[in-house]
C-alpha cells in the first residue's frame, strides 16, 4: 500500500506544476478519471482477500479524498492568480484628469449682480427691468431733470434719435415699475447704462443696480439702515463702515453719496435719497402718503472691490485668462 | 470751484487745521476733490535786489553778483542763470536756508566765495513758468521772507460742487456755508457805496426786463492803463486758476471768485451810443473775447450799443468793446439774468464761461450792486480814475415765497427727531427767515439760495447742518410675506449656468458696435446710430450678440488660445417702426476642438451637433425643432432656424464659409442667438401613469433620399395613428460607402406599448409593417434587411 502514498505525493507535485485552470482538469483524469489511477486501485481490491478489502478500500478512499483535497485547492489558487492577474491587469491610473468637456463659468460682473439679487431678495425686494434705450421723458424729465437743468451736463449722454437716448443710469426703471405698480413696493433694476466717457477708470458702457423702496413711512434713516447692511453682507465684513456725505440728485431729497471704509480711507461706491416728491407726483403717486428712497451703485466697482480686480477695462476685454479666474 | 485756504480763512477762520477744514466741507456737500500745498518745503529764502553784477574771472557763464538781502551789508553771491542782471527782484536763498532736497551752506565757486544762492521757481518747488531766477515785482519788499511775501504757507482747495449748490460758486459763499456749520462768525468784504466822482453817465435801457430783471452800470474814466494787479490779488486769482489779464479784467475776475457775481468791463471808448439788453435777433452774429464769432439766435440775451452786440449777456463780452492794455475808460456792468435764459445756451454754443456757468445757476440778486461797489473800489485804489453815478434799472425779481414746514414732516422723513430748537438754529445760520407756529413754520431762504422751493428742500438742509454722519441708521420693519415666484418660469441666470456648467465662459461686450460688422452679420437691418459716438467702430447699436462675440474670439486667438466657447447674455436693438425692439437674447460660439487636448478623448472640432445638443439641454424640456434655413452670417448648408412650442426662438450655425474666410479663422465657429423669453418657459410637469405592461422594441432600417429630414420621417410616425406606438427615435445615420451618393440609410428604434394588455406579437407585427409601409409610399423608403 506504500504504492497509495506515492500515488497521493505524485498527484499532489503534478497539480503543483499546472498553472492554467484547464490543464488541471486533464491532470485530475490521470488520477480521478474513470480510468485513473484511482479506478484502477479501487479495482485491484477485488483480488484481494475478503478480510483485508475494508480497511484497504478505507485507505484508498482516503487517498482519494486527498488528491480531491489537493485538487480543489490547487484550483482555488490558480483561481485567485487569475482573478489576481486580471485585477493587475485592470488597475487605473486614479490620477489622470477625468475626461470630456470642461467648466466655464460666469462673468465677475453677473456673479456680483446675481450676489446682490439674491441678498437683496432675502428682504423682500423684486428684480425690475428697463429699456435700454430710452426716451428723454424717462431718463431726465420724470426723474425732475427738466431740459436746460445743469444736472443734465453731470450725463454725458450718448443720443440716438432726437427724444431717444442711452439710458444713463437705472434710475428710470423706477419710473416704469412705479407707473405699473402701485406701492407698497421694492425693486431692486440692475442693468446696463450708457456715458460718453471711456479712460483708464471709465467705461462708456458699465451696470448699475438701483433699489427703490416705497411705503408710508420709509425714512432717510431705513436708508441708511439697509445700504449698510447690505455693503456689510456683500463684503462679508462686519467691521466695514458706510459714511452717507450730502450730495445732488435731482430725483432725490435729502441725496447722498455712499461711502465706504476700504484700506484706510473711504471709497465712493454709489448715490442715494429720499425719492423727491416730484417724482412721486409724476408717477401718480401720492406724496404726502408715500416716501421711500432710492439708490444706485456700480456693479463694476463692487465686483472689483469683492474680487480684487485692478482694471476696469479688463471686464469688457473679453480675455479668457482673466474670466476663468472667476470659475 | 479751486481757491487758496488763506483767502478762505480771510472771511471765516474755524479752529480746525488743513484735514479738519476738509473734512468740514466734504460733509457739508461741499465735497474736497483735492487739497494741494502750493510751494515745496522750503525755508530761509527771503526777497533780494541784485544791487550789481560782476563777470566771474574764471567762468564764462557765471556771474559773481553783489546782492542786498536786507541784511545791511551786501553778500557776495555767484549766480550762473543767465537772466539775472543789475536790479532785478529774485528769491534768494540765505547760508543755511533749506531747500528742496539741499541745504545752502557758504560756498566757493571755481574759486570765488558765494554766499547764499538766487533761485528759480523750480528749485523752490513752484510752477515754473520759465528757466532762469523767478523774478519778483521790483517793489517786493527787500528782506522779507519769501513764503511770506508771496503767502506759500497756502492750500489749493479743489471743491467738486454739485449744480444745486450755486451760492458756493464764490469764497464768501463758501465761507457763509463753514460759518453755517461751524458757527464762526463770517466778514463779509467792504461792499458800501463809492461816492460818484465825476458826473459821467450812460443812456441804458433793457428791452427784455423778465430775463434781466437787475441792470447795474458805471463808467469809470481816468484809469491809468499801466497799472498792474497787486501781487496778492494775482496770486488768489493764480491760485483759483485765472491768469492775470490786466488790472481792469483781474478785478472783475477777482470779484467774480469772492462774490460770485460775473462782471464785465466794456471798454468806453469803443462803444457807440448807449447800451441796451435785448433779445438777439435770428442770424446776428458776434465776434466774442475767445476770437470765436457765434450765430444768436432770438431766445438769447445780448448787451447791445448802437452798432450791435457787445457781449452776449451773462456767458461772455465781445471782442470790439473789449478793455485793452490802453483802455483808460470803461463801463462797468454788474447784473442779474434769469437762470432760464443762459441755461444751456452755453453748450449749444460750445462756449463754458465762468460767467455763464454761474448764472445759469443763479446768482444771489441782492449782491449785484455790492458787487458792482466793490469792483469800483478795487479799481479806483489800484488804477486810480474816477467814477461816475450808478445807473440801475430793475425788473421783476425772483421771488424768496416763504416755505412751509411741517415738524412732524421732518421726522417722518428723516426717521428721527430733532429738537426744535437745533432746527431753528440751523435754519437761521444759513440766512434763513423762520416764522409761524409750533407745528408748521415758515421760512424764507436768503436771496443767494435758489435750491428752497419745497419742504423736503430745508428737511435735506436740516439734515445737513445735522451732520449725515450723527444720522440714525435703522433696520426697517415691514409686513413678512413672500414674493410670488413662478414655477412655470426659469430664471435667467440659471441658463447662464447650466452653459457655464457646459464649458461656456460669460462674457460682457459693447452694445455698441462697428457698423462694418453688422454689416457683414446682419445685412438686412438698418442699423441704430448713435448720434455722438465715442469711436467710428462703436457707433451703431447691435442687432446681433454674434459679432461681440466674435471680437472676443479673435482677441483670444490673439493671445494663443486654440479652443473658445464663450456665451453672452443682453439686449440687442432694432428699429420697429417710430420705436425700438429691445429683445433680451442669449447667445454663444464655440470655436476649436469639442474638447480640450486630452489623454482619452480624440481630439476633433466642435460641430453643429454639438452645439445642438447644448441648445436641447438649454431649452429642456421643451422639444426643440429645427428647420433647415439661410441666416446671412451661417453656413446655407448648416444652419438651422430653431423653433420651440412653435414659436421661433432663434438662430444656430456655423459661421459662413465667406466669413471664415475674411476673419481669417483656421476652422468655422459654431454659433447661437436664443430669444431669451422663449428660453424662461418651462411647463409645469404632470405626472402621468405608468404601464403595467411590457414595452416592445422593433427596429425599421431605410434607405431614403439624403434631402428627406429625418425630423419629417419622425412626425409622420409618430402622427399616424398607431396607438401602441409610444416613442420613435433615430438610432443611426450614414451616408457613404455600399449607399447611392444620393441617400442616406438611416435607422429608428421604435418603442411600444399598451396601458391595457401585454402587446401580441401579431399587433407588434402589424404596427411595425403599418409604419414601413407609410415610409415607402410617402417618402420612397426602401427597407434594408
Amino acid at each position: 500500500m506504500e504504492n497509495l502514498d506515492s500515488i497521493v505525493a505524485e498527484a499532489r507535485s503534478a497539480f503543483a506544476s499546472v498553472t492554467q485552470l484547464a490543464d488541471l482538469e486533464q491532470v485530475k483524469a490521470r488520477y480521478l478519471g474513470k480510468a485513473g489511477l484511482m479506478t484502477a486501485q479501487m479495482k485491484q481490491l477485488a483480488s484481494l482477500p475478503a478480510e483485508e478489502r475494508p480497511a484497504a478500500g478505507s485507505r484508498i478512499n482516503q487517498a482519494r479524498d486527498e488528491i480531491a483535497g489537493a485538487l480543489e485547492a490547487r484550483r482555488q489558487a490558480l483561481r485567485d492568480e487569475a482573478l489576481a492577474r486580471q485585477l493587475a491587469a485592470e488597475a487605473l491610473d486614479v490620477t489622470l484628469p477625468g475626461r470630456g468637456r470642461g467648466t466655464g463659468g460666469l462673468h465677475p460682473v453677473t456673479l456680483a449682480r446675481s450676489r446682490i439679487e439674491a441678498l437683496f431678495s432675502s428682504i423682500g425686494f423684486a428684480v425690475a427691468e428697463g429699456p435700454e434705450i430710452e426716451t428723454d421723458f424717462y431718463n431726465f424729465t420724470a426723474l425732475n431733470i427738466p431740459e436746460n437743468h445743469p444736472a443734465r451736463a453731470m450725463h454725458d449722454t450718448f443720443y440716438v434719435d432726437d427724444g431717444s437716448l442711452l439710458r444713463t443710469h437705472t434710475s428710470p426703471v423706477q419710473i416704469h415699475y412705479m407707473e405699473s405698480h402701485q406701492p407698497p413696493l421694492r425693486i431692486i433694476a440692475p442693468g446696463r447704462v450708457y456715458r460718453v466717457d471711456s479712460d483708464a477708470t471709465h467705461s462708456p458702457m458699465f451696470h448699475q443696480i438701483e433699489g427703490l423702496w416705497i411705503d408710508e413711512d420709509v425714512s432717510f434713516a431705513h436708508l441708511k439702515g439697509v445700504v449698510q447692511d447690505f455693503l456689510q453682507q456683500f463684503f462679508e465684513r462686519d467691521d466695514l463702515s458706510v459714511r452717507f456725505r450730502p450730495s445732488f440728485f435731482p430725483f432725490t431729497e435729502p441725496s447722498a453719496e455712499i461711502d465706504m471704509s476700504w484700506g484706510d480711507g473711504w471709497l465712493e461706491i454709489g448715490g442715494c435719497g429720499m425719492v423727491h416728491p416730484e417724482v412721486l407726483h409724476h408717477v401718480r403717486v401720492d406724496p404726502e402718503r408715500y416716501q421711500g428712497f432710492a439708490f444706485g451703485m456700480g456693479l463694476e466697482r463692487l465686483a472689483m472691490l469683492r474680487y480684487g480686480v485692478n482694471d476696469l477695462r479688463q471686464f469688457f476685454a473679453g480675455d479668457l485668462r482673466f474670466l476663468k479666474q472667476f470659475n | 470751484m479751486k481757491f487758496s485756504q488763506q483767502w478762505l480763512r480771510n472771511h471765516v477762520n474755524p479752529p480746525l487745521d488743513t484735514e479738519q477744514l476738509s473734512h468740514v466741507l466734504t460733509m457739508a456737500g461741499l465735497e474736497v476733490e483735492q487739497v494741494e500745498a502750493v510751494a515745496g518745503e522750503f525755508s530761509g529764502v527771503v526777497v533780494a535786489r541784485v544791487a550789481a553784477v560782476a563777470p566771474h574771472p574764471q567762468a564764462d557763464r557765471l556771474r559773481v553778483c553783489q546782492v542786498d538781502a536786507g541784511t545791511g551789508a551786501l553778500l557776495q553771491i555767484v549766480c550762473g542763470a543767465p537772466n539775472v542782471r543789475e536790479g532785478a527782484v529774485v528769491p534768494c536763498a540765505m547760508v543755511g536756508a533749506k531747500l528742496p532736497g539741499m541745504t545752502i551752506g557758504q560756498a566757493r565757486l571755481r574759486g570765488v566765495e558765494s554766499a547764499g544762492m538766487l533761485c528759480s521757481a523750480a528749485e523752490l518747488g513752484l510752477p515754473a513758468e520759465s528757466a532762469g531766477l523767478l523774478l519778483l515785482a521790483d517793489d517786493a519788499p527787500i528782506g522779507m521772507d519769501l513764503r511770506q511775501y508771496l503767502m506759500l504757507d497756502d492750500q489749493v482747495f479743489t471743491l467738486k460742487l454739485t449744480p444745486n449748490r450755486s451760492d458756493c460758486l464764490s469764497i464768501v459763499g463758501i465761507a457763509r456755508d463753514v460759518g453755517a456749520v461751524t458757527g464762526i462768525p463770517v466778514q463779509v468784504p467792504d461792499t458800501t457805496p463809492v461816492e460818484p466822482s465825476a458826473d459821467i453817465g450812460m443812456d441804458v435801457r433793457v428791452e427784455d426786463p423778465a430775463a434781466c430783471p437787475l441792470y447795474y452800470v458805471r463808467r469809470i474814466d481816468g484809469i491809468d492803463p499801466a497799472a498792474s494787479t497787486p501781487d496778492w490779488m494775482r496770486l488768489r486769482l493764480e491760485r483759483s486758476g485765472l491768469r492775470s489779464l490786466g488790472a481792469i479784467v483781474d478785478v472783475t475776475n477777482y470779484v467774480l471768485l469772492e462774490l460770485g457775481q460775473p462782471l464785465h468791463a466794456f471798454d468806453a471808448a469803443k462803444l457807440t451810443g448807449g447800451l441796451c439788453v435785448r433779445r438777439a435777433k435770428n442770424g446776428e452774429t458776434i465776434a466774442l473775447l475767445n476770437d470765436q464769432t457765434v450765430t444768436l439766435s432770438d431766445d438769447m440775451l445780448v448787451i447791445a450799443d448802437d452798432a450791435g452786440a457787445q457781449a452776449l449777456a451773462g456767458i461772455m463780452g465781445g471782442k470790439c468793446s473789449a478793455v485793452d492794455g490802453h483802455t483808460t475808460g470803461i463801463v462797468l456792468e454788474s447784473a442779474f439774468f434769469a437762470p432760464a435764459v443762459i441755461a444751456g445756451r452755453s453748450r449749444r454754443l460750445g462756449i463754458t464761461t465762468d460767467s455763464g456757468y454761474r448764472f445759469e445757476r443763479g446768482v444771489d440778486f441782492t449782491a449785484t450792486r455790492h458787487a458792482l461797489e466793490r469792483a469800483t473800489r478795487l479799481l479806483l485804489q489800484i488804477c486810480g480814475g474816477v467814477a461816475g453815478p450808478v445807473i440801475g434799472l430793475s425788473g421783476l425779481l425772483p421771488d424768496r415765497k416763504p416755505v412751509s414746514l411741517r415738524l412732524t414732516r421732518v421726522k417722518r422723513v428723516l426717521g428721527f427727531a430733532m429738537p426744535p430748537a437745533e432746527m431753528r438754529a440751523c435754519l437761521e445760520r444759513l440766512g434763513m427767515q423762520v416764522s409761524g407756529s409750533d407745528d408748521v413754520w415758515q421760512v424764507t431762504p436768503p436771496g443767494w439760495r435758489f435750491d428752497i422751493e419745497r419742504e423736503v428742500d430745508l428737511i435735506e438742509e436740516l439734515a445737513r447742518l445735522h451732520g449725515y454722519e450723527h444720522m440714525t441708521a435703522l433696520t426697517p420693519h415691514a409686513p413678512v410675506q413672500m414674493l410670488p415666484m413662478t414655477e412655470w418660469q426659469r430664471p435667467a441666470d440659471r441658463l447662464l449656468r447650466l452653459l457655464a456648467a457646459r464649458d461656456y465662459q460669460e462674457v460682457i461686450t459693447y452694445s455698441f458696435v462697428d457698423p462694418a460688422t453688422e454689416a457683414e452679420l446682419a445685412p438686412d437691418v438698418q442699423p441704430i446710430r448713435l448720434q455722438n459716438p465715442i469711436a467710428s467702430q462703436m457707433s451703431v447699436m447691435r442687432s446681433t450678440l454674434m459679432g461681440g462675440l466674435l471680437d472676443v474670439l479673435h482677441a483670444n486667438l490673439n493671445r494663443r488660445q486654440e479652443r473658445v466657447r464663450i456665451m453672452e447674455a443682453g439686449r440687442c436693438f432694432l428699429r420697429d417702426g417710430t420705436t425700438f425692439a429691445q429683445p433680451q437674447r442669449l447667445a454663444g460660439l464655440a470655436f476649436g476642438p469639442q474638447v480640450a487636448e486630452q489623454w482619452g478623448e480624440p481630439e476633433r472640432l466642435v460641430d453643429f451637433f454639438d452645439v445642438k445638443a447644448d441648445i436641447e439641454a438649454l431649452f429642456h424640456p421643451m422639444p426643440v425643432r429645427m428647420h433647415a434655413d439661410r441666416h446671412p452670417a451661417l453656413h446655407p448648408g448648416q444652419s438651422a432656424r430653431v423653433e420651440v412650442a412653435g414659436r421661433m426662438a432663434g438662430w444656430l450655425g456655423s459661421l459662413h464659409p465667406a466669413l471664415v474666410q475674411s476673419h481669417g479663422l483656421s476652422s468655422a465657429p459654431v454659433l447661437f442667438e436664443l430669444d431669451l423669453d422663449s428660453l424662461l418657459l418651462r411647463p409645469l410637469p404632470v405626472a402621468v401613469e405608468l404601464s403595467r405592461f411590457q414595452q416592445v422594441r422593433r427596429d425599421i432600417a431605410i434607405v431614403v433620399d439624403h434631402t428627406v429630414s429625418a425630423q419629417s420621417l419622425l412626425d409622420a410616425m409618430l402622427t399616424m395613428d398607431v396607438p401602441s406606438v409610444t416613442n420613435v427615435a433615430v438610432f443611426d445615420s450614414y451616408r457613404g460607402k455600399h449607399i447611392d451618393y444620393d441617400k442616406k440609410s438611416l435607422a429608428f428604434r421604435v418603442l411600444m406599448q399598451d396601458n391595457q394588455k401585454t402587446l401580441t406579437d401579431e399587433e407588434v407585427e402589424d404596427a411595425v409593417r403599418a409604419l414601413t409601409e407609410m415610409l415607402q409610399q410617402r417618402y420612397g423608403a426602401q427597407l434594408r434587411s
